[in-house]
């Protein structure tokens, strides 16, 4: 890609001392770990909402759609809301992952992974409010295209609903194989490091026979690109048509030619603020302040901010063009949106949406953590109601002043929403406990342009990495001088019983020594050695590090430098997974 | 720095004077009354006129038997008002198209300062001599619609009292389109444009002679405040400037589709200029890989301008509601190759041409297909005037050609005056090491 060179002004991107087996050991972490207290207690929350929202599901789909709250004149309200709302948010991910591609944005290496993941859990959630519409929903094949002889009718091309069917599959589809493309070398990771039998099983099915091989990642090069170019028109395309749902009608305050550009900012700038209220909380828990840092969560605070003066100025645009086209009927329904029954929520969509984000301007606010928390889930909430008026205040006042209602949502029509968001956070809680979060294997490939370490190393005109004199190639650390130090100074009395004290003793008594020999670089003479200063597991081996290296080069004083080059900790927990 | 080649020069003025000859022409050859206007018809009713008049008579002959001598009269009249509109509305696309051109540049070199980019500062003097057409360019267009308000033409029908005072729809939309109000707001527009261009450009001189990168942030601060303005002002200047020459149509997304012809031409002019100045030995840094990002951005805005004429294009054909599809009603039955030829000179051309990445490194490609883009964006205007002003009695001709002529040539002869005057390569922008190393 591009020069690996960046002005010495840009931030880093990933702070903190990190060199490229810290950020394997951080983004597994979660992973290898246990889930704490929180995490359950927000997951039994969640799949309590979801098992509430199963059971409004099945108490509309055996009842009927009568259950709702919809009405002659209101007959879309409550459930095309949702949908629209979630599709919109489910842009953010996409968008991260493919335009700011395109366009060189390193700092989305951080996000892109959540983001993509909350794309398609929010996805889920928008398909699931016109399949439960159709009151059949074991009847949804029949949107399809598919001959007469299989039950139903011809589609008809001709509407907008239909074009939808299409268009989210094919979004989907195509979120879902790029995210988990991106996915293939993490995963990867992931199973090199997994001790048990089990957990490496299931992350080498996931990863699909990842090997790292050059020619692994030329292929994966190559169909990241071109999905990344796939996944633009599509995603610009899938709002559109959303919006075409409503602007190809003839109804005053739906028909009007902004709105598919005008749909596709919106729900940039709902999925940027989902991706935000996700993230703030996700690098809190899983420790990862230092890949999603405070400079990323302006970045995508101020991508809230042009989106919210960008949808703000198209409300103003609708409003004026409604005054200025002389159309009576265009002229009512605005006038009925600002100033009629849901005057509220034409205000909270207004506040919640144009005026909040306007605070980013000030970077005191933007770099705060807490009030972008609170933004984020204001213009949630903004973006819910945006939707809401523009479909109910539009229907609720027919041609005929006989049938002007309200829409009132009933307890099935709540229910079915929050068990829409707590099937969201179910899945999303369950990913952030089995995936790689962040894109390592990306964030790894600007780790020498934008990672802290480096940058400092380089302003401070030091080498990336030094070979001392025992010919010990390592890495060199900010705070260099200290280490270098430390390394050399005698370290206690016995050597011996150092090293014993981390890699664990062994009982010859309980336990059988392994072949030592296996590990490569472990010759005979080496492995008697080793068994004299107590070691004879690959568990022991496994558990070195470079202390350790050093302490045994000291004790042997044969090979220096020698088990670091032929990694015999890694080769000893691949033994450790494939002997036993 | 750059000195202004002298074969560069005399092209732009020749191009200047023969522009001047067309336009004469066409202001000198336009019918002076009522009797020379049928004459005129008479005598170039052939071509692709021919097909409507035959239509006309054909649908007409029933209404031509009971009709009035007065019916016949208003109609000639109104063909008269036509001709005598047509070098004006020619002067006024050509004028509004360089202009739109600068400030499509203005706007992206806005955008570029405010995102930080760190591809493009290589470019940015070549952008700086784009923008200071604004200056001219804005003071023409100015001048147009001044006159305009004065009744030389009547590109602007709701300009006209007799024509306000037989129309509803217009006397409603008074309190809005009137004459002083209009031209309050599009100087306050220019005013607008031409401060930021020309703070951003001292900004941007000083910087290189600074030893600190106060002026760099001042202009990130300007260029930001610049686009807030840009987005609102922008969308209104559409509005009052193009689309109010159909003064009984509308549509919300007008703002924002001439924003993407904006920017298509203006990328394409950054383009095209660059590849010049380095092809002359100048600009040594910019490599191919700055041309290919341009050439990429020339096809996604092509493709972007598409999605908006097809979004425009496809609510107001679907929903099919009289008081808008009137507006491509017309454009289709009496503008059909303007029309449909802009849209594949716009989209096909750069989806087939511009698509292969390879290609946008060719430099010769890049200048052929922006040709093609800058004459298909012409096109794009001509169609959104020239309707309103002429109705069916188009041609591609003397005031036409002639006003595209001359503007192009002021518009060189500015755009690299502008260049010599400072070096074509910015030096202390924190951004320039990463802009020359930039490689894709």
């Amino acid at each position: 890609m591009a020069s690996h060179y960046e002005a010495p002004i840009r931030k880093p991107l990933v702070l903190g001392d990190k060199g490229y087996h810290d950020v394997s050991v951080d983004i597994a972490a979660p992973v290898e770990g246990r889930a704490n207290k929180h995490w359950w207690i927000v997951f039994s929350i969640s799949l309590a909402a979801l098992l509430w929202g199963i059971g409004a599901i099945v108490y509309t789909i055996s009842t009927g759609i009568g259950t709702w709250g919809l009405n002659k004149t209101v007959n879309w309200a409550w459930d095309i809301t949702n949908f629209v709302w979630w599709v919109g948010i489910g842009h953010a991910g996409t968008l991260i992952s493919a335009v700011l591609l395109l366009f060189r944005q390193k700092w989305r290496m951080a996000i892109n992974r959540s983001a993509e993941a909350m794309t398609i859990f929010s996805v889920i959630q928008a398909g699931l409010f016109p399949i439960i519409h159709m009151g059949r929903p074991w009847l949804a094949y029949w949107v399809v295209p598919i001959p007469n002889q299989f039950g139903s009718l011809w589609v008809n091309f001709n509407s907008p609903l239909l074009w939808d069917v299409f268009a989210i599959s094919t979004y989907l589809s195509v979120s879902l194989v790029f995210w988990w493309t991106g996915l293939l070398p993490d995963f990867g990771m992931i199973r090199d490091r997994a001790v048990k039998p089990f957990q490496k099983k299931i992350y080498g099915l996931v990863s699909f026979g990842w090997t790292g091989r050059a020619k692994d990642w030329q292929r994966f090069e190559e169909v990241s690109l071109v999905l990344a170019g796939l996944a633009t028109p599509l995603v610009l395309s899938v709002h559109t048509i959303v919006s075409f749902d409503f602007a190809t009608s003839v109804i005053p305050g739906w028909h009007t030619t902004i709105f598919p550009p005008y749909f596709v900012a919106g729900a940039i700038f709902s999925g940027f603020a989902m991706v935000q209220t996700l993230l703030i909380i996700m690098r809190k828990v899983c420790n990862l302040e230092a890949y999603i840092t405070v400079q990323h969560i302006e970045l995508m605070n101020i991508v809230i901010m042009i989106t919210g003066s960008i949808v703000g100025c198209a409300y103003i645009t609708e409003l004026f063009i409604a005054w200025y086209s002389g159309v009576e009927y265009e002229q009512y329904a605005f006038l009925n949106r600002a100033t009629g029954p849901y005057w509220w929520a034409y205000l909270l969509m207004m506040s919640c949406n144009v005026v909040s984000p306007q605070i980013m301007w000030f970077k005191k606010i933007r770099t705060s953590i807490m009030v972008s928390f609170i933004i984020s889930i204001v213009v949630n909430v903004g973006m819910w109601f945006e939707r809401f008026v523009i479909i109910v205040t539009s229907l609720h006042r027919d041609y005929l002043p006989s049938s002007w209602t309200m829409f009132s949502p009933t307890f099935v029509d709540i229910g079915i929403f929050i068990g829409t968001i707590g099937f969201f956070f179910v899945l999303f809680l369950l990913y952030a406990r089995t995936f790689p979060v962040i894109a390592q294997a990306e964030v790894k490939s600007i780790l020498k342009s934008s990672g802290e370490r480096y940058k400092s190393l380089r302003a401070a005109g030091k080498p990336m990495y030094a070979i001392r004199k025992d010919g010990v190639v390592r890495e060199t650390f900010i705070d260099d001088e200290e280490t270098a130090v430390e390394a050399e100074a005698p370290s206690g009395a016995t050597p011996a019983f150092n090293l014993l004290n981390t890699l664990g003793s062994f009982d010859a008594s309980s336990q059988t020594p392994d072949k030592l020999q296996k590990v490569k670089g472990i010759g005979p003479l080496m492995e008697k050695t080793l068994n004299k200063l107590g070691i004879f597991s690959f568990l022991q081996i496994s558990k070195m590090t470079d202390k350790e290296y050093n302490l045994l080069d000291e004790l042997t004083g044969s090979f220096p430098g020698r088990a670091q080059r032929d990694d015999w900790a890694g080769q000893a927990r691949m033994l450790l997974n494939t002997d036993k | 720095m750059y000195t202004f080649s002298n074969r560069l020069k005399i092209g732009a003025i020749i191009l200047m004077a023969l522009g001047l000859v067309g336009m004469s022409i066409g202001f000198i050859s336009a019918p002076g009354n009522v009797e020379e206007a049928k004459a005129y018809v008479a005598a170039h009713d052939d071509g692709h006129g021919d097909a409507h008049g035959a239509d006309h008579a054909v649908a007409g002959q029933e209404a031509h038997d009971e009709a009035s001598a007065e019916a016949h009269a208003a109609h000639d009249e109104h063909v008269y008002h036509q001709l005598s509109n047509r070098p004006w509305a020619a002067l006024y696309v050509a004028a509004f198209f360089f202009f739109m051109i600068s400030l499509g540049v203005l706007a992206f070199y806005a955008i570029q300062r405010a995102s930080q980019a760190g591809w493009s500062p290589m470019l940015f003097r070549v952008m700086e001599g784009i923008t200071a057409y604004i200056v001219p360019g804005g003071i023409v267009v100015f001048v147009i619609l001044v006159l305009s308000v004065f009744h030389f033409n009547h590109l602007f029908p709701w300009m006209d009292p007799e024509v306000v005072a037989e129309d509803k729809i217009i006397q409603n939309k008074a309190g809005y389109l009137n004459p002083t109000f209009f031209l309050i707001r599009a100087a306050i527009f220019l005013a607008g444009w031409i401060a930021y261009r020309e703070i951003s450009r001292r900004l941007s001189i000083a910087q290189d002679k600074a030893d600190d990168d106060s002026n760099f942030k001042k202009n990130f601060r300007w260029s930001a405040g610049f686009l807030v303005f840009y987005l609102v002002t922008e969308s209104i200047m559409s509005w009052d400037w193009i689309m109010s020459v159909d003064p009984h149509w509308f549509s919300t997304l007008f703002g924002w589709y001439i924003f993407a012809s904006m920017v298509v031409s203006g990328i394409t002019v950054i383009a095209m200029i660059a590849i010049y100045l380095k092809s002359k030995g100048y600009l040594p840094d910019v490599n191919d890989s700055h041309i290919h990002d341009l050439a990429k951005f020339m096809f996604g805005f092509s493709i972007f301008w598409t999605y908006l004429w097809f979004s425009q294009f496809m609510l107001i054909w679907y929903a099919n509601i009289p008081e808008e599809v009137t507006y491509f009603v017309q454009r289709i039955e009496d503008y059909k190759l303007p029309f449909f030829g802009m849209v594949v000179m716009n989209f096909i051309f750069p989806l087939l041409v511009l698509m292969n990445s390879d290609y946008k490194r060719i430099n010769w490609f890049v200048i052929m297909s922006g040709i093609v883009l800058l004459l298909g964006h012409y096109l794009d205007v001509f169609n959104m005037i020239m309707p309103s002003a002429v109705g069916d009695q188009w041609y591609i001709g003397f005031p036409e050609l002639g006003a595209l002529s001359f503007f192009a040539g002021a518009f060189l002869l500015w755009v690299f005056r502008a260049l010599t005057k400072a070096p074509l390569q910015v030096t202390r922008n924190p951004y320039i090491e990463e802009s020359r190393q930039f490689h894709y």
